[in-house]
C-alpha cells in the first residue's frame, strides 16, 4: 500500500471503485460541509473535495477535506497548480498528511479569467502562479513520497504518503493526444485517474482503447467520470459549453421528452427531468463499467449530493465494500 | 518588438493637471511601429492636452518632440538641455525608456504615456500579437516554434489541460490553444513523438523571478574602455 486509504484499499480489492464529490461552500461557516459529507458518507468508497473550482473562493480543500474525514467520509483533497508555487505546494502537501489526509487529485485549475463561467464576479484580475503543471505535480508528489525528498532535492524526515490522482480529459482537443498526455501523467506516478464526464460512450471505448494498447490500465486505475444530467438544459450546455464534453443527440432528446411529458406543470417537469437523469446516469455507469481497463467510476452529483444513495443502489454498486 | 497602448486620455489628464511645464517625448521605434507613442503620437497627445488645458483654464505649456531610441544614451544626447527645463517629462516610450530617461534626467518626474504591453508582431495592419514572454530559458526548439509559456495561459509545459475547446482556449473564444498549436505543428514536422517525453518542473530564475535582470559582456566593456582617452596620457 502506498498510503492505505480506503479508495487504495477498495481499488486493490479489485471491485469497482466508487468516488463522488463535495464543493465546499462560499462561507466560513462548517455546516454545509458536514452537511454534505453525511449525504455522501457510505454511498461512495472516497469524495472529491474541489479546490476553487471556476477560480470561485470557497473554503479550501484542505480545510474542508479535514472536516469531512472527521465527519467519517474520505475525503480526496485537490490540488491545483493555479494559486500555488512549488513551495507552497509541498508545504500544503505537508501539512495535509500531518492533518491525515491520504489522497490527493492534482489538476492545473480553472484559470482565473474564468470566474464561474461569468456568474460570478470571481476574481479575473488575480495573478496565476502555475509554477508547475499537473504533470510536474504528480512527479513532485511522488518525489516526495517515494525518496522522501523535496522537489529541490532537500531530505523529507518523514515523507507524505499520498495516493496520487490526476485528472484526464480523453474527449478535449487534440483527442489523438490526449492518451499520450494521460501516458505523461501516469509515467509520472499517477496511481488513479479520474476523468472528465462522459456521455459520449462510444468515443470514450475508443480513447480507451488508445490508453490500453499503451498499457497504461494497468499502471493506474482510470476511474470513468460522470456528471449526473439533471435537465435538458443542463445537458444542451455542457454540450456547447463545457470543454471536453459532447452530449449525444439522443440523450438531450431523452431529457427534451421526460421535460415535454409533464406539459405545463414546472415542478412535474423538474421531477421527470431528475428521474430522467438519474435513469441516465445509471446506464452510463454500467456502460462505464464494462469498458476494459476501467476501474471504478467518479461521479459528480453537482450541488445534489442527495442524489448519490439512489444511484449507487440503482446501480447495483451498494453496499460500498468494507476493506 | 515591444508592443504599447497609449494610456486612456483621462489617466494621463489626471497625472499630468497639476504641471504647468510639460514635455511629451516620443520614441520613433518600437511604440511608433504599435500606434503609441512616435512622433506622431506625441504630437496628436500634446495638442489634446492643450487643448483640455484651454478647456479647464489653466495655464499649461505643452512641447513635444520624439528621438529614435528612447534605450540608447546617446540618442538622448543631443536633446537633454532642453527637456531639463521642463517641469516633467510625459515619455511615450515604452517602460524601458520612461525608467533610462528617469536615471539620467536628474531630478525631474517621468511620466508614462504608454502601457507597455507585450512583445510581439504584426501579422497585418493594426493587428498586433504576443508572441514571447522573454522567460530567459527558450523551449522554442522542442515545441515547433510555438512558445507555452506565454501563449498557452498557463504555461503548460507538459501538453494540453482540460479547457481545450474546438483549438481555443477556456479563457476567451478569440485565443487559441497553444497547445492545439503545437501538437498539430508537431504531427506536421513529423516530431509528435518529442512531445511525449516530460518536461520536469522550470527554473524560472532566468525570467523575473530570479530579481531584476542584468547581462554582461566583460570583452565589449573593455573594448570600450580603451576606446577611452586615458587620465595624463594621450588618444590614439
Amino acid at each position: 500500500m502506498k498510503s492505505g486509504s480506503n479508495l487504495e484499499k477498495v481499488i486493490a480489492s479489485g471491485q469497482p471503485a466508487v468516488t463522488a464529490e463535495l464543493g465546499p461552500p462560499m462561507s466560513a461557516d462548517a455546516h454545509e460541509v458536514i452537511e454534505k459529507a453525511h449525504k455522501l458518507k457510505g454511498f461512495c468508497d472516497a469524495a472529491n473535495i474541489t479546490d476553487c473550482q471556476t477560480a470561485v473562493v470557497r473554503i479550501s480543500s484542505i480545510a474542508a477535506a479535514f472536516i469531512a474525514q472527521r465527519e467519517g467520509l474520505e475525503p480526496v483533497m485537490q490540488m491545483t497548480c493555479r494559486d500555488r508555487n512549488r513551495i507552497a505546494i509541498q508545504a500544503d502537501l505537508l501539512g495535509a498528511a500531518a492533518l491525515g489526509l491520504k489522497n490527493c487529485l492534482c489538476i492545473a485549475g480553472d484559470h482565473q479569467k474564468f470566474s464561474s463561467a461569468g456568474r460570478l464576479k470571481g476574481h479575473p484580475g488575480a495573478k496565476n502562479v502555475y509554477d508547475v503543471d499537473t504533470t510536474q505535480l504528480v512527479g513532485i508528489m511522488k518525489k516526495m513520497r517515494d525518496e522522501g525528498l523535496q522537489e529541490g532535492g532537500d531530505k523529507l524526515e518523514v515523507a507524505p504518503k499520498y495516493f496520487i490522482g490526476a485528472s484526464w480529459t480523453p474527449m478535449g482537443d487534440p483527442m489523438d493526444f490526449r492518451p499520450y498526455n494521460l501516458k505523461k501523467k501516469v509515467d509520472a506516478g499517477a496511481d488513479f485517474i479520474q476523468t472528465q464526464g462522459i456521455y459520449d460512450v462510444e468515443i470514450f471505448k475508443s480513447q480507451m482503447e488508445k490508453a490500453r494498447n499503451l498499457g497504461l490500465h494497468e499502471r493506474t486505475a482510470i476511474l470513468g467520470g460522470i456528471i449526473v444530467p439533471r435537465s435538458a438544459m443542463m445537458l444542451k450546455y455542457m454540450d456547447s459549453s463545457v470543454a471536453g464534453v459532447t452530449v449525444p443527440k439522443a440523450l438531450i432528446d431523452r431529457m427534451n421528452k421526460a421535460k415535454e411529458a409533464a406539459g405545463d406543470d414546472k415542478k412535474k417537469a423538474r421531477e421527470l427531468q431528475e428521474a430522467e437523469g438519474l435513469k441516465i446516469t445509471v446506464e452510463l455507469i454500467h456502460q462505464i463499467l464494462e469498458i476494459p481497463g476501467i476501474k471504478g467510476v467518479h461521479i459528480q452529483a453537482i450541488e445534489w449530493e442527495s442524489a448519490m444513495e439512489g444511484i449507487v443502489k440503482a446501480a447495483g454498486l451498494y453496499p460500498r465494500p468494507q476493506v | 518588438m515591444i508592443v504599447g497602448k497609449q494610456k486612456p486620455f483621462e489617466e494621463i489628464w489626471d497625472m499630468v493637471k497639476g504641471f504647468k511645464k510639460i514635455f511629451v517625448y516620443g520614441c520613433n521605434t518600437c511604440v511608433a511601429i504599435s500606434h503609441a507613442g512616435g512622433a506622431k503620437e506625441a504630437e496628436i497627445l500634446a495638442s489634446m492636452l492643450r487643448m483640455k488645458a484651454a478647456q479647464e483654464k489653466l495655464e499649461m505649456q505643452v512641447d513635444n518632440a520624439a528621438i529614435e531610441r528612447h534605450c540608447e544614451p546617446e540618442f538622448f544626447e543631443p536633446l537633454m538641455e532642453k527637456v531639463r527645463t521642463y517641469d516633467l517629462v510625459l515619455s511615450t516610450a515604452c517602460g524601458v525608456g520612461v525608467n533610462f530617461l528617469s536615471e539620467r534626467i536628474g531630478d525631474i518626474p517621468v511620466y508614462p504615456g504608454v502601457n507597455t504591453t507585450f512583445y510581439g508582431a504584426v501579422p497585418k495592419a493594426g493587428y498586433f500579437v504576443e508572441l514571447c514572454g522573454g522567460c530567459g530559458n527558450c523551449v522554442l526548439h522542442m515545441t515547433g516554434g510555438i512558445c507555452p509559456v506565454v501563449r498557452c495561459s498557463k504555461s503548460l509545459m507538459n501538453g494540453p489541460c482540460g479547457g481545450t475547446d474546438k483549438g481555443k482556449c477556456e479563457v476567451s473564444k478569440e485565443v487559441d490553444c497553444a497547445w492545439y498549436l503545437i501538437v498539430e505543428r508537431m504531427k506536421r514536422l513529423g516530431r509528435i513523438e518529442e512531445l511525449y517525453a516530460i518536461q520536469p518542473p522550470r527554473d524560472w530564475s532566468a525570467g523575473t523571478h530570479g530579481g531584476p535582470r542584468r547581462l554582461v559582456y566583460e570583452h565589449i566593456m573593455d573594448l570600450e574602455e580603451e576606446k577611452k582617452p586615458k587620465a595624463g596620457g594621450s588618444a590614439q
